[in-house]
């Protein structure tokens, strides 16, 4: 992290003087212990407390508060309900801890235009819980959903077993108002589909807190699916599992839902949940499919088919709601059943080419035996994100150590064979010194002008997702030498 | 000097642009030339023509992804995922009928910078919802890449969706990483005959609302065609599930009065005039795209038709509407004005001559911090100003 600005921190009690006055009462916390709830979110490895932390309750008071830390130099960290993965909400010592979870309202349910306006500090769930009687739902949905916050779907753009049909949060949001860094409200989008000029709300999905402060939410709902049954395939290999998922798809079927899981995986699921899969096979297979009751009934037996032409050894349907969810159960239960099996696990989020699944899969147990490690994996199969599980001991010495080690040699291999960093859980300060391993210089650098178009003074969220903070002045820079006019011999009017 | 530049690789795009900015030099991006007359007229001497820099990079159905270079044209992309049963399902709408030029031109670098969609917007997304990755080279000069060529990913900010709809005024884009989708079964439209605008968009967004997975929902007023106005609804997948959603439409609406259903062929025809507004094609008077709430529609029409003579039809649910002054004029001020009225949302002026888009804000205009926001964002990019002046606002 960048070193604490100790100006800052020598000037704390006159910037709580300041912030009190803008957010009464105990929309201030100072208390250390009281604090304690904010030194760290779901990356539990890295905890600091926060200079002060603010809790508004209005646009206006957001407003304020950031004006007076643009004017005083002052850092800030947005917060949401701190269930990120990758340590995006960790606070800093020189900065101010922004939680947006007073804004908990949901202000306008339409459903003709099939629209809900929130506060940004409404949980994804509370969204379908909003509209559910109406036989609405807000699509995306994130394993956190119970907990996580709208606000941080947006800054982290989340998705979930549902994503592969319809879409992250950044294809289900219409429109936002952010407050900037100077203290300026700014609207983008609305219930309308399409806004022209520059669309500030795809940068602004998945930009980590780094750019503004999300104060109200605008998404799109849908009519919830007639039906859902699922199928549960066990495969001798995972050559066999990857070949029927990439075959489901070439049939023109895209599943409600689509997971894996591996030998280790399963044995830990079923051992805690007893959920019914067979211990025998190397992948099992989860296929949902969703929508009209006549297509379900169709499509099933179409995944069916093609199952069995991919060597399953095992398959059942599930012919209830009962045994849907309990198809689901050992598969929700995979982090918690690792847990049993191992005092610790890290999570890793990487995104591979489905095709390259049996080639990365041999080469994470190499990668197990280099580090000396177990690993267990479940995965997003219809859209190739990876969740190995890295078993280790934190109180055996060095195998924290090696446990990170072992997470980055995954990622590097996922960028290696096509893929991606991050599916789903964000750069934050946990990949962030792999960056360099997936973009060149002039990527980042132009990704760090967008930042400066926000923020100039880089107050927001410093020290997330990217490695080398430059300053906006030095990233303004131009390399241009007095050129020929380029191409002499192209033809030209 | 006038010169044309006529890239053939992703470095020669950089070295152009190099030039152009250290020599001050604004050039046009050109992918065809197809949407030349959509937005303002930009302000250079010089054009860098894209169209040698064409040709798929990858294409991996199984994985639903596609890279292309993007000065490809969009037919050819087109015509590629067709073949491999698959398809862009953010349908881009095709701008030659409507500006009196030839249909089936363009490149898809122009259809990301235009943010084109079609009809399938409302299920399926706008094309920025299917842009997974890009290589572009900015205003300065410098390759950049951003992005993967995964259907899932969150690292860094996400540039490619943000560079949708920009025109090419900050970067211009050398290669396109695309998600595809599988092409549906079959088709049917669902039709509905003689309602108003009101009852027409109530019939749509109801039909929404159900659980018949609609990918098409228009209302075309009577004069269209000149008889009765017609409501239409699309349904695609397989055999068994249209024919089991159309069942659902027709329970869900039968109440509304008469009512027909068109088979494959008569579909494909009838959404392929809705998407390309074959329409208007007839006419020359200014059309603008107003992109509003469904049910706020009806209602600016209605409110609109009360101060001025204009013809108009609804795609998206209601929430696209298209209209055109049938006396000539823009009336710029009144539709902005009833706009405000009815929820806000945004107006583009489409269709007019090249002085008239000079002379007014094409583009919906934006509040101060917003357009000052946008602002920064562009010097970012592009400090020299020198891709596609003006193109989308006066002096940037
Ligand atoms: C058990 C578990 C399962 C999970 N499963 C998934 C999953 O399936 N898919 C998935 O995508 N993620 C998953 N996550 C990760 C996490 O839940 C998501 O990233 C979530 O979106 C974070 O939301 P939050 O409200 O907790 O945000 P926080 O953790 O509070 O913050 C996350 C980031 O958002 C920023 N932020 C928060 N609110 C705002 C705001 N109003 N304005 C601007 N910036 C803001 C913060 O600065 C920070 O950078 C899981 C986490 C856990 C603990
Ligand atoms: C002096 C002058 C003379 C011209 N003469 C002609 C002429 O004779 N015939 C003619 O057809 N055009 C001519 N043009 C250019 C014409 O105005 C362009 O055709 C128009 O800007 C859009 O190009 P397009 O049809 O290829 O549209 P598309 O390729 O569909 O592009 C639409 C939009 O996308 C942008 N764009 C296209 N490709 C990319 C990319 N890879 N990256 C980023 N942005 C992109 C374009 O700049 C434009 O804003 C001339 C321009 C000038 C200045």
């Amino acid at each position: 992290m960048p070193a604490p600005d100790q100006a800052v921190i020598a000037r704390r009690k006159e910037i709580l003087n300041a912030l009190q006055a803008i957010v009464p009462g105990e929309g201030v916390i100072h208390d250390e212990r009281e604090m304690r709830a904010y030194e760290t979110d779901a990356l539990t490895a890295y905890r600091q407390l926060p200079l002060i932390v603010v809790l508004p309750e209005t646009v206006e008071q957001v407003s304020k508060v950031l004006k007076y830390c643009y004017d005083n130099d002052v850092k800030v960290v947005p917060r949401g309900a701190g269930t990120s993965l990758s340590g995006g909400a960790l606070p800093l010592e020189d900065g101010v801890l922004l939680s947006m979870m007073k804004f908990n309202s949901v202000l306008d349910i339409d459903y003709a235009n099939r629209a809900v306006v929130v506060q940004p500090g409404v949980t994804n769930l509370g969204i379908t819980r909003a509209v559910e009687h109406e036989g609405f739902y807000y699509a995306p949905d994130p394993s956190s959903q119970i907990a996580c916050s709208i606000g941080g779907n947006i800054a982290e753009n989340s998705g979930g077993v549902h994503c592969l049909k319809y879409g992250l949060t950044t294809n289900n949001v219409l429109g936002l108002e952010m407050v900037l860094i100077n203290g300026e409200v700014i609207r983008l989008g609305g219930k309308h589909l399409d806004s022209e000029g520059y669309d500030l709300l795809a940068v602004m999905t998945g930009s980590e807190g780094l750019l503004g402060v999300v104060t109200e939410v605008t998404v799109r709902i849908l009519q919830k699916p007639e039906t859902a049954r699922a199928l549960l395939i066990g495969f001798p290999t995972s050559e066999d599992g990857g070949r029927c998922v990439a075959d489901i798809i070439a049939a023109g079927i895209i599943p409600g839902g689509m997971e894996m899981m591996d030998k280790p995986a399963i044995h830990a699921a079923e051992d805690f949940v007893n959920a019914g899969y067979p211990r025998d096979v190397e992948a099992l297979l989860i296929v949902e499919l969703d929508g009209p009751e006549g297509e379900v009934d169709y499509l099933i037996g179409r995944v069916e088919e093609i199952a069995r032409a991919n060597a399953a050894s095992h398959l059942r349907v599930s012919e209830n709601e009962e045994e849907r969810m309990t198809f689901w159960a050992g598969r929700k239960a995979a982090f918690p059943a690792v847990g049993r099996i191992s005092p610790d696990y890290l999570c890793m989020d990487g995104t591979i080419p489905r095709r390259e699944l049996p080639k990365v899969l041999a080469r994470m147990r190499e990668l197990a035996d280099k580090h000396g490690l177990g690993v267990a994996n479940v995965f997003h199969a219809g859209d190739g994100n990876l969740h190995p599980l890295i078993l280790y001991d934190a109180n055996k010495p060095g195998e924290l150590d090696a446990a990170e080690a072992f997470g980055a040699d995954i990622l590097r291999l996922c960028v290696e064979v096509g893929g991606v960093l991050t599916g789903e859980h964000g750069v934050g300060i946990e990949k962030r010194d792999l960056m360099t391993d997936m973009f060149s210089e002039a990527d980042l650098k132009q990704q760090q002008r967008v930042k400066c178009a926000f923020d100039e003074k880089h107050l927001l969220n410093p020290g997330k997702v990217f490695p080398v903070l430059h300053r906006c002045a030095e990233l303004g820079k131009m390399h241009v030498h007095k050129g020929q006019l380029p191409f002499p011999d192209i033809p030209r009017f | 000097m006038e010169a044309t530049l006529k890239p053939q690789s992703a470095q020669d795009v950089e070295d152009a642009v190099r030039w152009a900015a250290a020599e001050d030099q604004p050039l046009e991006i050109v992918g065809q030339g197809s949407k030349r007359d959509l937005g303002r007229p930009v302000q250079s001497a010089h054009v860098l023509d894209l169209s040698g820099l064409s040709g798929v990079e990858s294409y991996e159905p199984a994985e639903l992804v596609l890279t292309v270079k993007a000065g490809t044209p969009i037919a050819e992309v087109e015509k590629l995922v067709d073949d491999n049963a698959q398809e862009l399902s953010f349908e881009p709408m095709d701008y030659g009928p409507l500006f009196g030029k030839p249909a089936s031109r363009g490149t898809i670098g122009g259809v990301l910078a235009a943010n084109l969609s079609g009809p399938r917007r409302i299920k399926a997304g706008a094309a920025r919802d299917h842009v997974l990755g890009m290589e572009a080279v900015s205003g300065r000069g410098e390759i950049f890449r951003s992005g993967g060529k995964v259907v899932k990913n969150v690292t860094g900010y996400d540039l490619p969706r943000t560079l949708c709809g920009s025109y090419g005024t900050l970067a211009v884009a050398t290669s396109v990483t695309l998600k595809v989708n599988p092409k549906p079964e079959t088709a049917v439209t669902f039709v509905l005959t003689g309602l108003d605008d009101l009852d027409g968009v109530k019939a749509l967004c109801e039909a929404m609302g159900s659980s018949a997975e609609v990918s098409g929902a228009a209302h075309l007023p009577s004069w269209v065609e000149g008889d009765s106005s017609r409501t239409l609804l699309r349904l695609e997948g397989f055999q068994s599930s249209v024919d089991y959603r159309l069942k659902t439409l027709k329970d869900l609406l039968g109440g509304y009065g008469a009512h027909e259903s068109l088979d494959r062929e008569e579909t494909d025809k009838l959404w392929k005039d809705v998407r390309d507004l074959a329409f208007f094609a007839k006419r020359s008077t200014p059309v603008w795209r107003i992109s509003v709430a469904p049910t706020a529609g009806p209602q600016l029409v209605a409110r609109l038709k009360a101060a001025i003579e204009l013809d108009a039809v609804y795609d998206w649910s209601g929430g696209l509407v298209w209209l055109t002054c049938t006396d000539g004029d823009t009336h710029q001020a009144k539709i902005r004005m009833a706009l405000d009225a009815v929820g806000g949302g945004h107006a583009t002026l489409v269709r007019a001559d090249a002085s008239t888009r000079s002379n007014l804000d094409v583009f919906q205009p934006q509040p101060a911090p917003l357009a000052a926001l946008s602002r920064r964002l562009k010097e970012q990019f592009d400090p020299k100003g020198v891709l596609n002046p003006g193109r989308m606002v006066t002096g940037m």
